[in-house]
């Protein structure tokens, strides 16, 4: 885990840390023995399926639920126990949460009015709030006569108004069309890099995970899979799970037939793997876009011959289905782009020589019912 | 599993914030509030009935002379007899009414459903007058009863019938509106028939609301007391033989007794409701399209006639009343005049008991619509104490289990006992104020959690991020989003305070006689048009009341309309109601 942190952070304390946190409801653990260090200014985000418990662990961290056993630390400070009235953050909900009978401008002074700062004082911060996120002239208007992405950030800059350690985002962007969401994740992340608060977003779509944060907290079933930055969880998922959930992924049985090189039907596979005993049953995570059409002749490491079964044209990009005597059972996903459908022949039926750099390849011990 | 183990041994306590605290102290205070308006003076009535004249213990004995007297028990199966007759004739004649107003085209349905939701403006006293009026022996048409008597159970069924009529119709109207269109065009596509469809899908469809409406009508046709004492005769019920222990013949063990009688079946009643709704939420799963009634000319032809007739049989009730209110002296002199309104000239409280039924209404809407809404608040916003707020949610629940009669009986032991503290409340207004809250409290509460439950969850969570105290929150966002709700809650309280006669008929005291009891204090001397009048100026109140609301309701809407979308407006007034 730790040469997931950025470098430059390596050396700092972390901002907020999570130790050994369980939370049960009834005899169902929600989380279970949850560890993770969060480091000032980074963007978190926790990624995972429906009720992976992603929520929850927010809702710990913020005191709106109080964990079974375990400890949370803020900077510094064991906030394990204290109610959220006690503790350093700001919150935007899924539901936003903006109270409807008061104007974007009272949303945003609400906290600000109960902090005994002068009455210019909190006009001028919230004029700086509305301009921070882009509604200056709105603030005179109700929640309900603004769009979904307006509303979004008001409840962003209420959040953000008392100035809070640590923000906290509930899947704040799902409840939005997929045109301003996009628009709305590089404005989050341009507000959280200009301000450089430390902030914990939770989301189950993968994209807005990779594109947004610094690094990412895989979950499953209450427990966390991988801590990484985009590009870690992406190429060395760490579990099948991961590497499963992220992207797309060809699973493969095999078995490992010899230190290094694994074997399916008749392919052997070079890979770099430690710690796999030769005989060992293993599944082979491949993903599609690592499948490379050996068009010109090159090593001879890892290539193989295939047939293509079936085409799919998805845009900037054909995704193809692979089948092969030598493969035996097996089948492969591949994405050719579409330059290279240009150069090569890649219609149903034909057959041609495809390679995986081994460092591309991902083996996870035992076998899996993956489709 | 082992981690579980020691996550649970080793679990922590979270600090409680100063909101949380005050909150926990508001939900103590609602909580022995409950307990000392409802379950401790049914304690003392059920003590009671165990005792003697002189308050020993004698265990079953009073149980056992009750048993041994046959007029006594007699009035046992009238009560579930007149229960049953007018929970079947009550619900078939809604349910027409409300499949007419829900499933056809015919014209003025909102006209209809207003006038359905008339009775409510009117103590049950009302119905029963008009009906001696009409059929009485100086009846205006008693020929048409062809010699059977409007005393006894066939003046108590019609009485209470029409009494019953909105509530029924109000319940079955939501059962009917929430239909799924796609069953019905699902059964169109079968070829099945008119009738078989009625049987196959309306009927299932709104299985749990006609019965809903079923436990209504019975628990109110078992409980009331206004009609069976104008119009019962001789045909004894518990809840007149309730009174006429206590105040006819100061038998109070004997009363208490009859009381907890008549608390069986009503107990059983809502048990049985509370298991059938438990399912009925298990039932609503996908969401349903909502259908569109087609014109039918012939159908929507009968359907208006239909309603047309109980309507003219409802205003009609009402009218004999009103009319009967300024006749001189009927039958012999029908010159109009308003001296059946001279209240100061009779017995009964005279327009004091007027000013005092406009006082207990007014107070028990402001203090009761404060207390139940803040109940309902803490029950449905608090962090932490879930068990005590469960518990604090069937203590709000359980007083729609207590009929007015029970209720009145037992403050009367509870609140008399020289030892207890409050005793000096007995016989003010203080102690009517709080009987009507207590006995009126669930369906407010019902209300109160419905508007509340519609605001967003996360208000408070926002509020304690921001290190808003929630009383701040409360009265800046809660309060004002669920304003309508709290006026609905208001007048429905206000208008049972008017009605009521049940609850209170016990604990009036000399400077605080009441409009309803002054009605059933001048029936009772043979002043009948006075009592027809005084009733009267009930409807008219609670009339002009309910108008003033509408016309307060839409102001507030217009002036909020600009952050409001949504409706957040739960009916009240007409929904059940203990009697
Ligand atoms: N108050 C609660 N009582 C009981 N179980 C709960 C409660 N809150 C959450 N859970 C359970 O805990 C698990 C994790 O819930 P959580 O809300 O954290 O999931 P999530 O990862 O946020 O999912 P989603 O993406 O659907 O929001 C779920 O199985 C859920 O049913
Ligand atoms: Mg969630």
């Amino acid at each position: 885990m730790s040469d997931a942190q950025p470098s430059t952070k390596a050396k700092e304390s972390p901002y907020l840390r999570i130790e050994s946190l369980t939370k049960l409801f009834g005899s169902f653990a929600a989380l279970k023995d949850i560890n993770l260090e969060v480091f000032e200014g980074e963007f978190i985000c926790f990624l995972g399926p429906s009720g992976c418990g992603k929520t929850t662990l927010l809702r710990c961290i913020a005191g709106l639920d109080i964990q079974t056993s375990g400890r949370v630390i803020q900077a510094g400070e064991d906030i394990s126990t204290l109610p959220p009235s006690a503790r350093d953050f700001g919150i935007v909900f899924q539901s936003y949460a903006l109270f409807p009978n008061l104007t974007v401008r009272k949303n945003l002074a609400y906290g600000l009015e109960n902090r005994r700062m002068k009455k210019a004082a909190i006009e001028e911060r919230v004029n700086e709030l509305l301009e921070l996120v882009g509604l200056t002239g709105q603030d005179k208007k109700y929640p309900s006569q603004l769009s979904g992405g307006q509303q979004q950030r008001v409840a962003l800059a209420r959040a953000l108004a008392s100035w809070p350690g640590l923000l906290l985002l509930d899947e704040p962007l799902s409840a939005l069309d997929a045109k301003v969401r996009v628009y709305l994740r590089h404005e989050v992340r341009r507000l959280q890099r200009k301000l450089g608060i430390t902030t914990v977003m939770v989301t189950h779509d993968q994209e807005e995970a990779l594109t947004m944060a610094d690094r990412i907290v895989v979950m499953d079933q209450g427990v966390i899979g991988q801590v990484g930055t985009p590009l870690q969880i992406y190429r060395e998922p760490a579990t099948s799970f991961v590497a499963d959930f992220i992207g797309s992924m060809n699973f493969v049985p095999g078995t490992m037939a010899a230190p290094n090189l694994v074997r399916f039907g008749n392919v052997n596979l070079a890979c770099d793997v430690d710690g796999l005993a030769a005989g060992m049953e293993v599944t082979i995570a491949i993903r599609p876009e690592d499948i490379v059409v050996q068009d010109v002749a090159g090593s001879e490491e890892n290539a193989f011959e295939v047939q293509i079964e079936s085409t799919e044209f998805l845009g900037s990009f054909l995704r193809v289905d692979l089948v092969s005597e030598t493969m035996g059972e097996a089948r492969l996903r591949a994405d050719f782009s579409i330059n290279l459908v240009r150069r090569v022949d890649i219609s149903e039926g034909a057959s041609l020589p495809v390679m995986v750099p081994r460092e591309r390849i991902r083996i996870y011990p035992g076998s899996l019912d993956h489709g | 599993m082992a981690d579980i183990a020691v996550a649970r041994a080793t679990s922590l306590r979270p600090a409680l914030s100063r909101d949380d605290l005050v909150r926990g102290g508001g939900l103590v205070v609602m909580g022995v509030f409950l307990f000392v308006v409802v379950l401790l003076p049914l304690y003392a009535l059920l003590s009671k009935s165990f005792e003697d004249a002189d308050g020993k213990f004698i265990g079953f004995a009073n149980y056992i002379e009750y048993f041994g007297t046959p007029a006594l028990v007699s009035s046992a199966g009238h009560t579930i007899f007149i229960g049953v007759v007018t929970m079947v004739i009550v619900v078939t004649l809604a349910f027409i009414y409300a499949y007419a107003l829900t499933r056809s085209c015919m014209p003025f349905k909102g006209l209809f459903r207003g006038i359905a939701l008339i009775p409510i403006l009117a103590p049950s006293l009302l119905p029963a007058i008009s009906l001696v009026y009409l059929f009485g022996n100086q009846g205006m048409i008693k020929e048409l009863l062809f010699g059977y008597k409007i005393y006894g159970p066939i003046g108590i069924v019609i009485a209470l019938a029409f009494w019953i009529f909105p509530h029924t119709v109000m319940l079955l109207t939501t059962a009917l509106a929430t239909a799924d269109a796609r069953l019905y065009e699902a059964a169109i596509a079968l070829r099945a028939s008119k009738l078989r469809t009625f049987f196959t899908v309306t009927l299932p469809a709104t299985k749990y609301g006609v019965m809903s409406a079923c436990f209504v009508a019975f628990t109110y046709g078992i409980t009331d007391f206004g009609a069976p004492k104008v119009i019962g005769g001789w045909y004894n019920v518990l809840s007149v033989d309730i009174y006429k222990q206590v105040v006819g013949q100061w038998n109070f063990q004997m009363g208490a007794v009859v009381s907890v009688i008549l608390l069986f079946p009503v107990v059983i009643t809502f048990i049985v409701d509370r298991l059938v709704q438990r399912r009925q939420v298990a039932q609503i799963t996908a969401r349903s399209v909502p259908l569109e009634p087609k014109p039918n000319r012939r159908f929507d032809l009968i359907m208006l006639i239909y309603c047309s007739v109980i309507a003219f049989i409802l205003l009609g009730i009402l009218a004999v009343s009103a009319y009967a209110s300024f006749i001189k002296f009927w039958p012999y002199n029908l010159s109009l005049s308003l001296d059946n309104y001279q209240f100061q000239y009779m017995d009964g409280g005279g327009w004091d008991a007027y000013g005092n039924s406009i006082l207990l209404g007014v107070l028990t809407a402001f203090f009761g619509s404060l207390i139940i809404f803040g109940g309902a608040y803490l029950v449905e916003k608090s962090r932490h104490y879930g068990k005590y707020r469960g518990t604090l949610q069937f203590l709000a629940i359980l007083p729609l289990a207590v009929p007015g009669m029970v209720l009145g009986l037992a403050y009367i032991f509870f609140f008399n006992d020289p030892a207890n503290p409050l005793n000096f409340l007995y016989q003010t207004l203080g102690i009517l104020v709080i009987c009507t809250i207590a006995h009126y409290y669930t369906v407010p509460h019902l209300t109160a959690l419905t508007a509340l439950k519609q605001l967003d969850a996360e208000f408070e969570d926002v509020s304690a991020s921001l290190k808003v105290p929630f009383y701040k929150t409360f009265s800046r966002v809660t309060f004002p989003v669920c304003l309508p709700a709290i006026l609905d809650i208001g007048i429905y309280l206000f208008i049972n305070a008017m009605t009521t006669v049940s609850a209170v008929v016990f604990l009036w005291g000399p400077a605080t006689k009441l409009a309803s009891v002054a009605v059933l204090n001048m029936d009772d001397q043979g002043d009948i048009a006075p009592a027809a009048a005084m009733a009267m100026m009930i409807v008219y109140t609670s009339a002009t009341v309910r108008i003033l609301h509408i016309v307060l309701t839409r102001g507030l809407q217009r002036r909020t309309q600009a952050w409001r979308r949504r409706e957040v407006i739960a009916e009240t007034v007409g929904q059940p109601a203990p009697t």
